[in-house]
């Protein structure tokens, strides 16, 4: 099977190329469109800014091949965002596979202090419903973002901070999870094991 | 434990903070490490070798530790590749997030320890000296895996002042304005030793904890003073702390993370389990 993962300007992906080896799953890492087109299977990883993301993607073309990968692509963090229609995060338009809008976490006076933003560490996700969480029934996974997708047509699981949102979406082979799964312990490893797979 | 009172309003604020987040309170087993091995006593069995902070690490993960410390204390010039590798290590086995620090002064220094698989770094004695640092290391890394490590003491005037240098050089500069300073610089969370309470097992501080905690819009990893199930039950909540962190109750297994979180579980604390 051949793995590729989407190297491009948003953030390291040492810890997704680890985490895929403990599964015994060797990736490749490129920015080629024909790699990335006949690949098996699509990680479209991410942690950084949205619109330079997106800046990067469409001068190497890399949003249209995305886009039409028929393969199962999985995004992960703002990987997961940028695939959704458009992101709050410096007004950015992005790749339009999920029209579930990407919003800023806000709080207000009911929120006691002590609520912070950006979401930093361990949630729980639930109302799971996807093959990509066979086995895992409301599981912790670990999560750092500022900016959420809400809940939708296309949400397989939800997530409460602030307000509930999505913490994970699908359409046809397209899934996204705002969690790190490469980061999410067991629980994590087998939603990547289950992503692997998918046919 | 406060008055009854003070007791019942925090009780009463900490539900209100879950009430609309799952997001759980992290429990962080930190580990000292000298020249790529885990230094400070410890006390394992079913670990093959007790002095490799991987496998150590590896232990702790398994165990429900929701994040891992790495704290470098070599003094050597042959420092940065040792750790290099070591992080390299860690990241290939650990499948939980994990800081390193110790000794890290510019933004080349990150870079490697992040190519390395390293998730957040920490930063002390350098940020205060060259506060820009926080900038550069947020610009090009992002807030999320820069940690201010703030030594504390409180003073016979009340306050509490930021030390250097593992403790031994005394600033003038109070702990709450550093702190404010750094977030508005990049800092993605606050790491805050009490030197008061750090190795007493008395139980961490909690006025300095929650008066950051409730006042900067970041995450407070409390460190320092853990001895017991209450005290970290305390800084949750009359502590408002986000995480705690602790070494030797681990090492020494006078607590056992399963317990301690069950534990606090069972009084209403969001854990994972």
């Amino acid at each position: 099977m051949k793995l590729a993962i989407v190297k491009y300007n948003a953030g390291n992906i040492q810890s997704v190329l680890f985490a895929l080896e403990r599964l015994n799953i060797r990736a490749i890492v490129t920015d080629d469109t024909n790699e990335i087109s006949t690949a098996d299977k699509v990680i479209f990883p991410g942690v950084g800014e949205a619109s330079t993301a997106m800046q990067y993607l469409r001068e190497r073309k890399l949003d249209q091949v995305i886009t039409a990968l028929k393969q199962p692509v999985l995004g992960v963090c703002l990987g997961m965002q940028l695939m959704c229609a458009h992101s709050e995060e410096n007004d950015t338009n992005c790749l339009n596979i999920f029209d579930e809008p990407v919003r800023r976490f806000h709080l207000n006076k009911t929120h006691s202090a002590g609520v912070k933003i950006p979401q930093i560490g361990w949630n729980k996700i639930y109302n799971v419903q996807s093959p990509l969480f066979e086995g895992v029934d409301q599981g912790y996974c670990y999560f750092v973002h500022s900016y959420y997708a809400s809940l939708g047509e296309h949400t397989i699981a939800t997530t409460d901070y602030i307000q509930p949102y999505s913490s994970a979406l699908h359409k046809d082979n397209f899934y996204g999870v705002q969690f790190h799964p490469e980061k999410s312990a067991e629980t994590g490893a087998r939603i990547l094991e289950n992503f692997i797979n998918l046919v | 434990m406060m008055d009854p009172v003070g007791d019942i309003t925090i009780r009463e604020e900490l539900e209100a903070s879950q009430l609309h987040s799952g997001l759980c309170k992290r429990i962080v087993p930190c580990l000292d490490i000298k020249d790529g091995r885990t230094v400070k006593g410890i006390n394992f069995e079913n670990i093959r070798d007790a002095g490799d902070p991987v496998e150590l690490g590896a232990l702790y993960a398994q165990q429900g530790a929701d994040e891992l410390v790495f704290l470098d204390i070599t003094a050597t010039v042959e420092k940065r590749k040792t750790l290099s590798e070591l992080v390299n290590r860690i990241a290939h086995k650990i499948n939980i997030p994990f800081t390193v620090g110790g000794g890290i002064s510019s933004v080349e220094d990150v870079s490697v320890l992040l190519q390395n698989g390293a998730d957040k770094i920490s930063v002390n004695t350098a940020a205060f000296r060259n506060p820009q640092l926080l900038n550069d290391l947020a610009r090009s890394f992002g807030s999320q895996c820069v940690v201010l490590a703030i030594d504390t003491k409180k003073e016979e005037d009340g306050h509490w002042y930021v030390y250097l240098n593992g403790g031994r050089v005394k600033t003038e500069t109070l702990c709450t304005d550093w702190a404010r300073e750094a977030v508005e610089r990049g800092a993605g969370e606050i790491l805050l030793t009490s030197m008061n309470n750090d190795g007493t097992k008395k139980g961490f501080a909690l006025d300095i904890t929650r008066e950051l905690s409730t006042t900067l819009p970041v995450p407070v990893i409390a460190s320092g003073g853990g001895g017991t199930m209450d005290h970290f039950m305390d800084v949750f909540t009359e502590g408002s702390a986000d995480a705690a962190l602790a070494a030797s109750i681990f090492h020494f297994k006078e607590i056992t993370i399963p317990d301690l979180k069950g534990y606090l579980h069972q009084r209403g604390i969001n854990v994972r389990l």
